[in-house]
């Protein structure tokens, strides 16, 4: 009995073992063909701009089917790590770059304005920056005091870390700190499903994500609109950035050449994000790339 | 094959065993190193003191203080057990005692399906039906201590409920056929002298319950709310050291991440600390 199990375990490894020959080899017939005409490009970094990062490579990819375009999530601060070590070949961010993180080549691909959302329920239409300070620092508690009903406010804000929050504290809490007693969610859409469903909520959000469950209020006077930031009217917006370590070149400016050709800009404009050069202008950054592909 | 061979196999086998054995106390031992190398040059730099008794808590600003966290961790156990502490018993005791054979076949398998939900169900189940009912009917803003306590009272219930359920049929018939030929009804003999002769092992099952919940997080995160704030009622939002870890995990870095394995080392002393508990009742158990 003993024997033959003894057995039927050795052909069971050495099945095992052929099989795995088998698989190395034919793995080892594949790859490097394939390996050696592929180029890859890693992206890394903010969760916002990930979803869009995603359906650009995916577009990019079939147009350059020789290219490996890999997007990775992290954060904000973790996507401007990765570009200063060179993790990434391209970081990105979703605010702009504190002091002391400066020196990489940033590369806005889009702006994405940040919406207040209350409950529609909520009388409440226009606040001014000074009151949504003060709502957010723990100094106006109840609705009251802003001629609403007499009830607290509920005040949800983002993660410590996120860009989202990190663009909202730096155009709207300028010195001063959220108050620790506000609840913290961990997405856009968390805070958003909150603010649907809690008639006394107040929270923060990107501007593409508002829909009919939620009420973007105007501030100081300026309803949020793709037309209002592009004009310059809505000043509460934040810059989707690409980072790297030097100056793109290579593979890595023909992707970032792609983003901001007017093709890769549609695609992002029709995802509710404003086009980078509506505000900053034609970047300079790819005008010898384009000349160099028409000469070709 | 000689009796030599066969017991050098036995020997083999058993060495085998011990090695597979050993490996997952090896991981818990790589783990505990893990987050003592991460986290403790953290606590070294900002101080023991100002990290465990400080309630500020901005990583990006410089401040690392979790005691806001500790509190509401310790309450929302607390809570927790205060819910599902008696429901579990009660349930236990039924079973064990009262229940015939037929509606013990129907609620066992279900308790077990219990155990078995993922925990981001509990989490979703809490946010659309629990925290709108806390809201309109109690006040505050619904994502609160108290909901949190009322999901995790139900999520610790099937830990609570198997293991006072072995604790209840391990004590022998003839306790109970003692108490009844004294002429004690089924209630008498259940509360004087069945939970009593079990007593250790509920308390094990308890204490083992209470490290469920402060270990959860998923559903934690959706219906505390999250806020950095010592709760001073049981409708004010909470953050836990779990859901402390798993809000801010993705975007740290540098000291701020080790800060977060810090938290997991405070955690570590926690569940550590429940569980010497329970082994030291459930010994007590058996030299009795």
């Amino acid at each position: 009995m003993n024997r033959r199990l003894g057995k039927h375990l050795g052909l069971l490894c050495l099945l095992l073992a052929v099989g795995l020959l088998f698989a190395c080899s034919r793995k080892e017939e594949d790859t490097p063909k394939k390996k050696g005409g592929y180029a890859s490009i890693i992206i890394a970094g903010s969760t916002s701009v990930q979803p869009f990062a995603e359906k650009l490579a995916e577009i990019y990819m079939v147009k350059n089917p020789n290219t490996v375009v890999n997007v990775q999530g992290g954060g904000s601060t973790a996507g401007i790590r990765a570009a200063q070590s060179g993790i990434a070949n391209i970081g990105t961010s979703s605010r702009n770059l504190h002091p002391e993180e400066k020196g990489l080549f940033e590369i806005p691909i889009a702006f994405d304005g940040i919406a207040v959302i209350v409950n529609p329920k909520n009388s409440i239409n226009n606040l001014s920056t000074e009151t949504l300070r003060a709502i957010y620092a723990g100094k106006i508690l109840s609705w009251k005091e802003l001629n609403g009903v007499d009830h607290r406010i509920t005040t949800i804000t983002r993660e410590e870390g996120s860009g989202t929050r990190g663009a909202f504290e730096e155009l709207v809490m300028e010195k001063l700190e959220i108050d620790p007693g506000c609840i913290v969610q961990d997405s856009n859409g968390a805070v958003r499903e909150l603010v649907a469903t809690d008639p006394y909520a107040i929270g923060y959000i990107s501007l593409g994500l508002v829909n009919k469950q939620v009420k973007a209020v105007a501030l100081d006077g300026v309803a949020p609109s793709l037309k209002a930031v592009k004009e310059k009217r809505y000043r509460f917006f934040r810059p989707f950035l690409f980072l790297t370590k030097k100056k793109p070149s290579g593979l890595t400016l023909h992707f970032i050449c792609f983003v901001l050709s007017p093709e890769g800009q549609r695609i992002l404009a029709k995802e509710g994000l404003i086009p980078a050069s509506i505000i900053h202008g034609e970047s300079d950054l790819c005008r010898q790339q384009t000349s160099k592909e028409e000469k070709n | 094959m000689s009796a030599a061979d066969i017991k050098r196999r036995e020997k083999l086998i058993q060495r085998i065993f011990l090695v597979i054995a050993f490996s997952s106390l090896f991981s818990l031992f790589l783990i505990a190193l893990f987050i003592f190398v991460e986290g403790l040059p953290m606590i070294w730099k900002v101080g023991l003191k100002d990290f465990l008794l400080s309630t500020r808590w901005a990583p990006t600003k410089g401040h690392f203080g979790i005691f806001a966290m500790i509190v509401s961790s310790f309450w929302v156990t607390i809570g927790a057990l205060l819910f599902g502490g008696p429901l579990g018993l009660m349930c236990s005791i039924f079973l064990v005692e009262f229940a015939s054979s037929k509606v013990r076949a129907i609620i066992k398998p279900a308790l077990e399906l219990l155990a078995g939900i993922p925990s981001v169900v509990y989490g979703f189940l809490g946010v659309v039906y629990l925290v709108p009912l806390v809201r309109d009917y109690l006040g505050g803003p619904g994502l609160s201590l108290l909901t949190s306590c009322i999901i995790l009272g139900i999520m610790i219930l099937p830990t609570v409920i198997s293991i006072s359920v072995d604790s209840l049929v391990a004590v022998p018939d003839s306790y109970r056929e003692a108490a009844f030929s004294l002429g004690a009804t089924r209630w008498q003999t259940t509360h004087m002298v069945t939970v009593h002769a079990a007593k250790s092992g509920i308390i094990t099952a308890l204490v083992l319950g209470m490290g469920r919940a402060v270990g959860e997080t998923m559903a934690v995160i959706m219906i505390a709310g999250n806020a950095l704030k010592i709760p001073l009622s049981p409708l004010d939002p909470i953050r836990t050291l779990t859901s402390n870890i798993a809000l801010e995990m993705g975007y740290a870095s540098g000291l701020h991440r080790q800060a977060l394995f810090a938290t997991g080392i405070v955690l570590f002393f926690f569940v550590m600390a429940l569980n010497l508990i329970a082994t030291a009742f459930a010994r007590r158990k058996r030299f009795k």
